[in-house]
């Protein structure tokens, strides 16, 4: 059935068709509509899920490692100030290795307070061992929020779903909502294999001593390089059910392009439109979308990026005192490849700032004339 | 691709508005896109809704800088507001008012008026000193432009406007009929 819903509902109907069984969330704008539709789908009976009410994001990703370390379906969603109140927990959760599900709009952080888009919220967490995929479209939001169920209770590992707050989150388009019979097809309930059982109670989280802590990292970077092809694999068995299905990276008319634009988020439809057009005057460009951001698509990106003449990356986000985030990213991944195409920064959007296809275009036609990057940030935007 | 942007005020229901509109168009086959003028809502504070259709599907993620109609819930905002900013030549605007507000210029546009805030204040919508108009307004413009069809947004309004359904239909039906291209 196809309705016109937002963002945020998108990713409620996900956690409702996926039957989520225990919601912990606490409200922050712009995430508190994903939740309060959740409750009352809890409220009506349409959703058989316990939905507890806590005092805190901390306290909400505590109580889901609890839920999931029962073997309980564990979903709750939040976004910036919230999440980073949750990150002790959140190293705990992909640690012990429970397949929660979050969701996370991402909201810029504060001082100056903001509710507007950027990444930074969700790529401080990124290296917690948590899998990150980003989404473009209402639609993306609500398969991926099913899919990370699946490649969550396949991996042992949690996912977090991400989504641009207001471009996505209050943002209404039509949206097909699967039948739950086929959904249930999909995914089908999962049994955790060691789980909190009063009957036969065990130790959780206990001290562990230098002779076995560093062998549960190497199982959580293992579980990661397994999780790269149930990712792949789970995908495309969505396509099979359901005739959809988005890639860890989309290549968008990147044959024989020279210049490649590299996404994530919404900023990859603005893009699209733009390579459209510029394609259909004679320019050779592509857009690659990053959806997966953990663990690294390491062999796609090169597969894809090695064959371009220059590479335009665009963050919504910023590590202070170094560059954008996915620059770096792109940068590690092509190190060492002989010819690799040079890499373009550019840092754009912060906090909401609105990103237009003027501002795209610019910044294709800025690489395509550009000598050779000599700032390590190319700033798009910035009034002084 | 169109693009329609909405002016009102907190609490009048330009965002419903919007979006009742887009599940009309959507229903006609289009693709379409609405959101707020992102940010934090207050009631009485100038608000803005967006919304796009098209035929094909819509890419485009950011605010919408040069709408092709505008649509305005409240009057008074002609004063405060530019809210004929950026629209197109030979866009509409529809105004809630009894009378085109004085010194508001509207060369080049389209302009039709309808007295939405009686409406609503008869069919009892919202408070009498904060009245919702935005059912009555979206008769209205489906009147003077014809984008999709008074039927189309009845089913709209059943699925958004959970209160007051009977009364928010004749409000619809009313500023239907009194829509007056100026």
């Amino acid at each position: 059935m196809k309705k016109v819903i937002t963002g945020n509902h998108a990713v409620s109907y996900g956690a409702l068709l996926a039957r989520s069984q225990v919601i912990a969330a606490y409200p922050i704008t712009p995430q508190t509509q994903i939740v309060e539709l959740l409750s009352e789908f809890c409220a009506s009976g349409k959703l058989n899920a316990k939905f507890i009410k806590v005092e805190s994001e901390h306290s909400a990703m505590t109580a889901c490692i609890a839920a999931s370390a029962t073997g309980a379906r564990t979903f709750t969603a939040t976004s910036s100030h919230g999440l980073a109140l949750m990150h002790e927990m959140l190293h705990w959760a992909a640690a012990a290795r429970l397949p929660v599900v979050l969701a996370n709009v991402n909201r810029a952080m504060g001082p100056g307070w903001s509710v507007w888009t950027d990444q930074n919220d969700s790529l401080s967490q990124r290296d917690l061992g948590w899998i990150q995929l980003y989404c473009e479209s209402n639609q993306e939001v609500l398969d991926t929020t099913i899919q990370a169920f699946k490649i969550a209770e396949k991996v042992l590992l949690p996912v977090m779903v991400v989504l641009d707050a207001f471009v996505l989150s209050h943002t209404s388009e039509p949206v097909d909502i699967p039948e739950q019979t086929l959904v249930d097809k999909f995914l089908p309930p999962y049994d955790l294999k060691t789980k909190l059982d009063l009957s036969a109670a065990k130790s959780y989280g206990a001290l562990t001593n230098p002779d076995h802590y560093f062998e549960i990292r190497y199982k959580i970077q293992k579980a990661h390089d397994e999780a790269l092809h149930v990712i792949k694999d789970v995908d495309n068995d969505f396509y099979e059910h359901f005739g959809r299905k988005y890639g860890v990276v989309e290549a968008y008319r990147c044959e024989d392009a020279k210049v490649i634009v590299v996404t994530s988020g919404t900023i990859s439809g603005t893009t699209r439109g733009v390579i459209d057009e510029m394609r259909e005057q004679g320019r050779k460009v592509g857009m690659l979308k990053q959806k997966l951001l953990r663990p690294t698509p390491v062999d796609e990106l090169r597969s894809i990026l090695y064959k371009a003449q220059k590479i335009a990356v665009i963050d919504r986000n910023l590590s202070f005192g170094h560059s954008g985030i996915f620059a770096q990213e792109i940068k590690s991944t092509l190190y060492g490849l002989a010819g690799a195409p040079p890499i373009y920064d550019y840092v754009i959007g912060l906090g909401g700032r609105d990103v237009t296809p003027d501002d795209i275009r610019e910044i294709i036609d800025n690489t395509f004339k550009a000598e050779s990057p000599r700032d390590t940030i190319i700033w798009r935007g910035v009034r002084l | 691709m169109t693009e329609i942007r909405f002016h009102g005020r907190g609490g009048q229901g330009a965002v419903i508005a919007s979006e009742i509109l887009a599940s009309a168009l959507f229903a006609e086959g289009k693709a379409v896109q609405t959101f707020p003028e992102f940010g934090v809502e207050r009631r009485g504070a100038p608000v803005q809704a967006f919304l796009r259709y098209d035929e094909k599907p819509i890419l485009l993620r950011c605010k919408v800088y040069k709408p092709d109609h505008i649509i305005v819930l409240d009057p008074v905002l002609t004063k405060t507001v530019n809210i004929t900013q950026g629209l197109k030549p030979g866009g509409w605007i529809l105004l809630n008012s009894t009378q085109v507000p004085k010194n508001f210029r509207f060369e080049g546009f389209r302009m039709a008026i309808v007295d939405a805030t009686s409406i609503a204040i008869k069919y009892r919508l919202g408070a009498k000193t904060a009245p919702i108009v935005n059912t009555a307004i979206l008769g209205a413009f489906v009147k003077i432009t014809n984008l999709t069809s008074l039927d189309h947004i009845i089913d709209g309004i059943k699925e958004y406007v959970p209160v007051k359904l009977e009364e928010n239909i004749h409000a619809t039906k009313e500023a239907y009929e009194m829509v007056r291209k100026i």
